[in-house]
């Protein structure tokens, strides 16, 4: 025991900056590969620009994502949407506009869009309450999706599978756009907001 | 008073003498529900039934026999005189709560670490532990329904009231801007018994039929003495049905339980 105490106070300077020199280093490789080893890309079928579609549309965001009579939400349109639009034989240049229609149009498949904001599906989560009943904007929770011109990469959790959008793009909280919405997130501001607070509000 | 009182109180109103027994109720939660079907379904102690129906006799040799089945669904329990809900108070996780505003006992199956205390501390035996994956046929897995989540092995999971049911009457309240009707929430078994047993709404509201049903001189709970004070209510003209609802001394009255919760 004697002898321990002893080479304590022996650590040099040195000693303790080696130390810190490998804290440091292996925090950062940490920061770096974490995310690296967890998240794993997947592409979406195609680009889609909210720009240049909400020009083209009548009524804003509610032509495409709108309420049904049952109080259900769309969520993304249906390619019976789009075909108001677009037919067999694209429109334009774009080489996405002829994978839609070469793909999807012309074959009539449903598009696998992957979404940013999926939940896990424990979780019950209403745009009724928000939009309809408490009238929050859409940027409150999507950021700025409704006005770009490109879809961002889309990335999950190799062991859930949950978009990486729920628990945040970043490690400390800095929390620039995309904002995360963990069950945190969705209950602080349910805090603010003095809403109710119990399992069966969210979880179904 | 309740010590947990609710600002709703959904429960079910269930006429025993109308109900024949047919299951039609247990079948169409369990669909309602993504309740799977098992290898064997024979093993009654692993076999997952959120709402089971039992059956009893009043123990009378042939031609005197008599027999009466009791629909037991998830009975959401408040607790009176102090009392709790039993399975709530002893989950270690937070898994399960009572929700103060419609009265109904959650189940997060996600957060359920599988110690099963609340399945011991159950008196209806209306828990049900995951002792293996459901093995869902090929393509038996598209049909589930997506408001309900599916369960995985090692969890407890049981009756919900449909609470998913609820959530979408919600939000049909909240786009056309009317109160909820009694017939936007109702339970998957209420809407599938033939015989029409089962009368579900909220037991607070003087408009919903429950809460005059309830009233009945005939309507009794189960294990009333456990003051577990439950949301179901079952409905029985025949005393020797009333009296197996509770255990009973063989000289005991019916009357004094049901009226005062005596001890
Ligand atoms: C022409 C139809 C159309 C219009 C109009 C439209 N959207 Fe979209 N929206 C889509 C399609 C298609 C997707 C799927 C591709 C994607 O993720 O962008 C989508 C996806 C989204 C998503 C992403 C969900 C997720 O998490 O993946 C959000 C948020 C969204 N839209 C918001 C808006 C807002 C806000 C507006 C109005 C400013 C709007 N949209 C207008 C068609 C439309
Ligand atoms: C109101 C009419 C309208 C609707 C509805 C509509 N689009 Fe378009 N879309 C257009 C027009 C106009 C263009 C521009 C054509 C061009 O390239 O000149 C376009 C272009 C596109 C392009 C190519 C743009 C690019 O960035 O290369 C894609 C891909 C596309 N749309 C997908 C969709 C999908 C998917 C839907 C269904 C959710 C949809 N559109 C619904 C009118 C519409
Ligand atoms: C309170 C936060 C919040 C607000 C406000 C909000 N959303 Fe969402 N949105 C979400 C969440 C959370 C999800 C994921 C739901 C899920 O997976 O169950 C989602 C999902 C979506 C989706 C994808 C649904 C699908 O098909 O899977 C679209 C599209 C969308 N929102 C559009 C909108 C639009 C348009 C608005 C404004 C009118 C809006 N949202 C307002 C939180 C919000
Ligand atoms: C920006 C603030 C905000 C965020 C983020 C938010 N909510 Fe809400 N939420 C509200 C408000 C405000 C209400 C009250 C609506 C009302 O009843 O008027 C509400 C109501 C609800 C309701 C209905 C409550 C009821 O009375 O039954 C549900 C369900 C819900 N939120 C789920 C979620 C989930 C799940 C998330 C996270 C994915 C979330 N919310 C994130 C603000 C938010
Ligand atoms: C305000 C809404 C809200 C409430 C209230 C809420 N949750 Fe959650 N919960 C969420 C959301 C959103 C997620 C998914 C995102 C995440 O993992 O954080 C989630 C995730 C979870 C998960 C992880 C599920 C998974 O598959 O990863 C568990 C477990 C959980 N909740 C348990 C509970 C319990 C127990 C309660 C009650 C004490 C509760 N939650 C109340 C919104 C809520």
């Amino acid at each position: 025991m004697a002898t321990h105490g002893k080479k304590q106070d022996n650590r040099s300077p040195a000693d303790w900056w080696l130390f810190v020199l490998g804290f440091v280093l292996f925090a950062a490789v940490g920061f770096w590969a974490t995310p690296a080893i967890l998240y794993a890309e997947k592409p979406q079928p195609f680009q889609f620009s909210h720009k240049l579609h909400m020009e083209q549309v009548g009524e804003g965001c509610q032509s495409c994502h709108a309420f049904r009579e049952d109080g259900s939400y769309t969520g993304i349109p249906s390619l019976e949407k789009c075909k108001e639009c677009h037919g067999e034989e694209p429109m334009g240049e774009t080489p996405e506009e002829k994978v839609f229609s070469k793909d999807y149009v012309a074959k009539n498949k449903p598009i696998p869009w992957q979404v940013y904001s999926k939940q896990p599906p424990c979780v019950f989560f209403s745009h009724a309450a928000h939009v309809a009943n408490a009238g929050l904007e859409c940027a409150s929770c999507h950021g700025d999706h409704g006005d770009t011109e490109k879809l961002r990469t889309y990335e999950y959790n190799r062991l859930t599978g949950y978009s990486r959008d729920i628990w945040g793009w970043s490690l400390i909280p800095l929390d620039g756009p995309p904002k995360r919405m963990k069950m945190d997130d969705c209950a602080k501001c349910h805090r603010d907001n003095g809403v109710r607070d119990a399992c069966f509000v969210c979880h179904k | 008073m309740s010590s947990s009182a609710s600002e709703m109180r959904f429960g079910m109103v269930i006429d025993v003498d109308k109900c024949t027994g047919c299951g039609a109720c247990s079948v169409a939660c369990m669909s309602e529900n993504n309740v799977g079907v098992l290898p064997d379904e024979t093993d009654k102690i692993r076999s997952i039934t959120w709402l089971r129906v039992y059956q009893i006799d009043n123990g009378q040799p042939y031609p005197n026999t008599q027999i009466a089945f009791f629909p037991r669904p998830c009975q959401h329990c408040a607790g009176s005189q102090g009392h709790h809900t039993p399975c709530v108070s002893v989950c270690p996780a937070t898994a399960t709560d009572r929700d103060p505003k419609t009265g109904i006992v959650s189940q997060i199956p996600t957060r359920c670490i599988g110690c099963r205390y609340c399945v011991a501390a159950c008196p209806y035996h209306a828990r049900y532990f995951n002792w293996y994956d459901v093995p869902w046929p090929e393509g038996m897995d598209k049909p589930l329904s997506p408001f309900v989540a599916p369960r995985m092995r090692g969890v407890v999971e049981k009756c919900t009231f449909c609470f998913h049911r609820y959530q979408r009457a919600q939000n049909k309240a909240f786009t056309s801007g009317e109160a909820m009707g009694e017939m936007d929430y109702q339970t998957a078994c209420t809407e599938a018994c033939p015989s029409g047993a089962i009368t579900f709404g909220d037991l607070n509201n003087p408009e919903h039929k429950v809460h005059e049903l309830k009233k009945s001189p005939y309507a009794f709970r189960l294990l009333e003495r456990l003051h577990t004070d439950t949301a179901v209510y079952y409905v029985s003209a025949r005393e020797w049905v009333r009296r197996q609802a509770d255990n009973y001394l063989s000289g005991e009255k019916l009357a004094k339980v049901q009226a005062g919760g005596g001890h």
